[in-house]
């Protein structure tokens, strides 16, 4: 790692609060002041928090929708490619577009399209895998996947003044307060 | 008026006054901990049994199928019952972690991530049958639409591909699932390990998860859109399974109420199996809190459904058979129960129908050390379920004179004996280098996780029920 790097950019300042209450409640008072970049953190999803933090709708549907709809119109392209046009074969007489007992395959991989939509789709959307992130400098930080709740927020944000921020989250009842820095 | 009922409250999902942070450090512990002595012994049991397997499948492909016990009339034995019978053990993870989530049951989260295990080394298992037995593994690639020597296509017509599909499917589907849930508890245990080597390995399969709450946000629709992708898909799983059956015309076998009646039996095996598991677990990692005895009454009275529902499509196929006034059909169900397999078809019945039955008793269905009995006779069970459907139809169908009787070769025994090498290997891995309980979601259904159990100063209050006067009708 270079530590003689000079240009310690300051990523955003991070607050720890007591429990899930104190979480949607800053969460509420940093949204209606209008900040756009920041983000909470916390060992499991806090009901509610969507609302307090004015998440929009997650995506993650359309993708889904998308990809069944390629598996259910995919599948039965390839089973009719194979089975009517390019091998037609009479199995005991049966007719050759056989759609009823083509729908178990058709079913299956329209499943199967949907899942690899709804994982990669939601890690995508996460912009995961990032295995180095700056909030990951600070030590506090390691609770946020056991029994922290965090805010943070970001620099990047119009409204980013860090005293207003750290005095923000003071008022708010933060148990600890600490700016990152994106060292790279 | 007087209060005439009582307010029976739901038992709390963990026991014992734990914070986050000791559910964190009971479940991740025993992951940190070094390896204790007894695991590596069982390790080496399983190990050697996966050996069997190994040598078994090693021999079978060397000399052949003959090696089993398959001739004339019976062509299917050893292999499709245990495929079904693995299969089968698999649902119960599906159904815990997928339509139990949908019906927003709480108690599944203690035991989802075990029950998730189970059922993928259990589909692994299950799979090897097929691949196995089909003689010519060189050209197992036969089954799946790739091209091959002979330009032509696998018959999408057939059940036995539907099963190709559907099997593989599921065990995806699975995998996938069970990777999304444990993303953030590999973030858990990256953030507490010490080792430089375990850090890298965690935190890669973490893929730099950090509980943000945006994430949260996809990541929980995405976990439902699963659970709604998986239930369906676990249902087609063993009705697809079932019509390997159903599809074709032997007596016994040719019936609609197969697809139903192939599910319940399904999750019937498997609620046994992850209480066989789960209560042997729970007592040596010390997770009772979590694993209480009252998921393992829940769990029972799963048992005691399924398991009726079971037996009622055992009486109902002797309806049907009656019913349908085909001379074939009669006959075959007469013949599993007076014929020459009579005593797999009663041990059948008692384990199936009869054991299940005395979880009528709250008292029994909270007895641990009963339950785990129970749980093993109902695994046996429905072994012979298998048994009886694949055996039976096969060596006495329609012609008396081709009539014969089956029997398995030492080869099928061991290779049988060999899965469970193979999934003990597997599951013993998993309970030492996996978190086995779900710990993020286990933390989220705790009291202390939702908002509204706090006062206006932040303070933790337990939630109360207010319980109503009852309101009468009369006057």
């Amino acid at each position: 790692m270079n530590t003689e790097s000079s240009d310690k950019k300051i990523y955003g300042v991070l607050a720890e609060f007591r429990n899930p209450k104190d979480l949607i409640d800053v969460s509420k008072t940093i949204s209606g002041q209008g900040f756009k970049y920041f983000d909470t953190f916390s060992p499991f999803p806090i009901h509610g928090i969507d609302k307090a933090m004015k998440l929009p709708k997650s995506k993650l549907g359309w993708i889904v929708g998308g990809h069944g709809l390629l598996g259910l119109t995919g599948s039965f392209a390839m089973i009719y490619f194979m089975m009517v046009y390019d091998y037609p074969l009479n199995i005991s007489g049966k007719t050759l577009l056989n759609i009823p007992a083509w729908i178990p395959v058709m079913f299956e991989l329209t499943v199967l399209l949907s899942a690899f939509g709804a994982v990669f789709g939601m890690f995508f959307l996460n912009g995961l895998p990032k295995l180095n992130h700056p909030l990951f400098n600070s030590e506090n930080f390691k609770k946020a996947t056991d029994d922290g709740f965090f805010v943070c927020i970001e620099s990047e944000d119009p409204q980013f003044d860090e005293e207003n921020v750290e005095k923000l989250f003071k008022d708010a009842g933060a148990v600890q307060i600490e700016s990152i820095y994106d060292e790279s | 008026m007087s209060k005439t009922y009582e307010y029976v409250p739901e038992p709390a999902l963990v026991k014992g006054n734990h914070s986050f942070k000791d559910i964190t450090a009971m479940v991740t512990d025993i992951n940190l901990r070094p390896t204790p002595k007894a695991w590596y012994m069982a390790f080496g049991v399983a190990n050697l049994l996966l050996l069997l397997l190994l040598s078994s499948i090693g021999y079978l492909i060397w000399e052949g199928t003959g090696i089993w016990g398959l001739n004339q009339p019976a062509g299917w034995g050893w292999a499709i019952i245990n495929f079904v019978w693995w299969v089968g053990i698999g649902h119960a993870g599906t159904l815990i972690s997928a339509i139990l989530f949908l019906f927003r049951q709480g108690w599944r989260t203690a035991i989802n991530r075990f029950a998730e295990a189970m059922t993928i080394f259990a589909v692994m298992c299950a799979g090897i049958f097929p691949a196995i037995h089909v003689g010519r593994i060189w050209v197992i690639y036969w089954v799946f639409p790739i091209p091959n020597q002979m330009a032509m296509w696998p018959n999408f017509n057939s059940p036995l591909l539907w099963d190709v599909f559907a099997v593989s499917t599921y065990f995806t589907v699975s995998l996938l699932f069970w990777y999304v849930g444990l993303v953030p508890d590999l973030a858990t245990i990256r953030d507490r390990i010490k080792s430089k080597f375990g850090k890298l390995i965690y935190g890669t399969f973490a893929l730099g998860w950090r509980g943000s709450n945006r994430h949260w946000w996809n990541y929980e629709k995405s976990y439902m859109i699963l659970a709604g992708l998986a239930t369906p898909l676990v249902l087609s799983v063993h009705t697809i399974v079932s019509f390997d059956f159903a599809v074709s015309l032997i007596p016994g076998w040719h019936t609609t109420i197969f697809p139903p009646y192939f599910v319940a039996g399904a999750v019937f095996s498997g609620f046994a199996m992850v209480l066989t598991l789960m209560i042997i677990t729970r007592k040596i990692y010390g997770l009772e809190d979590i694993m209480t005895v009252d998921h393992i009454e829940k769990m029972n009275i799963i048992i005691l459904v399924t398991g009726s529902m079971v037996g009622f499509a055992y009486l109902m196929e002797f309806f049907i058979a009656w019913y349908s006034g085909v001379e074939y059909e009669k006959a075959i169900f007469i013949l599993r129960a007076t014929g020459p397999y009579a005593w797999a078809y009663w041990t059948m019945i008692t384990c199936n129908v009869i054991s299940p039955q005395f979880f009528w008793s709250k008292k029994l269905r909270r007895n641990v050390g009963f339950t785990f009995a129970i749980s093993i006779v109902v695994n046996i069970g429905m072994w012979f379920e298998r048994f009886v459907i694949a055996i039976t139809s096969l060596s006495t169908d329609f012609l008396p004179s081709s009539w014969g009787y089956f029997s398995p070769t030492i080869w099928d025994v061991l290779t049988y004996v060999g899965t469970f090498g193979l999934f003990f290997t597997f599951f013993l891995l998993f309970l030492r280098f996996l978190p086995m309980v779900a710990v993020a979601e286990l933390k989220g259904v705790m009291p202390q996780a939702d908002p509204h159990n706090y006062n206006e100063k932040g303070e933790f209050v337990e939630p109360t029920v207010e319980i109503p006067e009852p309101t009468t009708t009369s006057k």
